[in-house]
């Protein structure tokens, strides 16, 4: 086992059990904290894909951004104590997890496993694809209009949660 | 990272989807449906970022279309962090307007706008 085989299954390990922990744990602040740690970890995945910029965005953008705007939620919402909400019964909850199972049965079954006897252990990106300058060139060339209308949307997003959230007298 | 295979990203990939499958399936609390919401949008990206790094098509030299079909994997990334945001602020924006409104947010006591 090479070291980078050992740091991806490092990672992968810490990113299945805290995506669990975001599903299991009792209270929702536990919730948030173990998704921080979800978010943190898959963005160093995208520092070990050469992807720079966007492992800084999902830093920035997840850790910092909604991570931020759930936990003020959580927390003026008061939901911290853990019997507010009463779990649903074990029988529910099995076979919630029975779908899940088989989800990734199905998915593994079907797509992943004959893409494993493709010849896919070599990235083919070219140098350098992962950089601020690669990626802010297409998203301002190729990709304007796209940009422009993600810009359009989060106005959109402002003045609609602020239209919501606001108190009427 | 050279010497993963492919399929490992998306082995992981796959796993982290269904996990918040299962999340949006059994909780009761919106906010952690949303986080689980959160854990889906980041399982599509990882499958985006590996196909991207392992399915490139060969590039042709210095073409600029062909640079920018190398490209389309991040921007469609970019793109869902963009519109993950919007749809946290939304989404918070609604639930504390449905919290203010009936002072507890259990999931499925929200039935009001049931057809």
């Amino acid at each position: 086992m090479t070291l980078t085989t050992f740091a991806f299954l490092v990672m992968a390990v810490v990113l299945v059990l805290s995506a669990w922990g975001v599903v299991v744990a009792k209270s929702p602040v536990r919730s948030a904290l173990s998704l921080v740690v979800n978010f943190f970890v898959l963005a160093f995945l995208y520092f070990g894909m050469n992807y720079d910029l966007l492992g800084i965005s999902q830093i920035l953008v997840y850790t910092g951004l909604i991570m931020m705007l759930f936990l003020f939620c959580i927390l003026l919402l008061n939901l911290g104590a853990p019997d507010t909400l009463f779990e649903p019964s074990l029988i529910k909850r099995s076979l919630a997890w029975f779908v899940g199972g088989v989800l990734v049965l199905a998915v593994s079954s079907q797509v992943i496993g004959p893409m494993a006897t493709w010849s896919t252990s070599t990235p083919t990106a070219p140098e350098g694809f992962g950089q601020a300058a690669s990626v802010g060139q297409s998203l301002f060339t190729g990709w304007v209009y796209g940009f422009e209308i993600a810009s359009v949307l989060l106005l959109v997003g402002i003045v609609g949660s602020i239209l919501v959230a606001k108190r009427r007298d | 990272m050279e010497g993963i295979p492919l399929y490992a990203y998306l082995l992981l990939s796959a796993l982290l989807f269904a996990i918040g499958t299962v999340g949006v399936l059994i909780k009761r609390n919106p906010i952690i449906i949303f986080m689980c919401i959160e854990l889906m949008l980041n399982a599509a990206n990882l499958s985006f970022l590996a196909f991207a790094k392992y399915h490139s098509a060969p590039l042709a030299a210095g073409s600029l279309e062909q640079w920018q079909v190398h490209m389309t994997g991040q921007m469609a990334v970019v793109f869902v962090m963009a519109v993950a945001a919007a749809e946290v602020a939304v989404g918070l924006g609604i639930i504390m307007a449905i919290f203010r409104l009936r002072h507890d947010v259990d999931i499925d006591e929200m039935s009001t706008m049931r057809g």
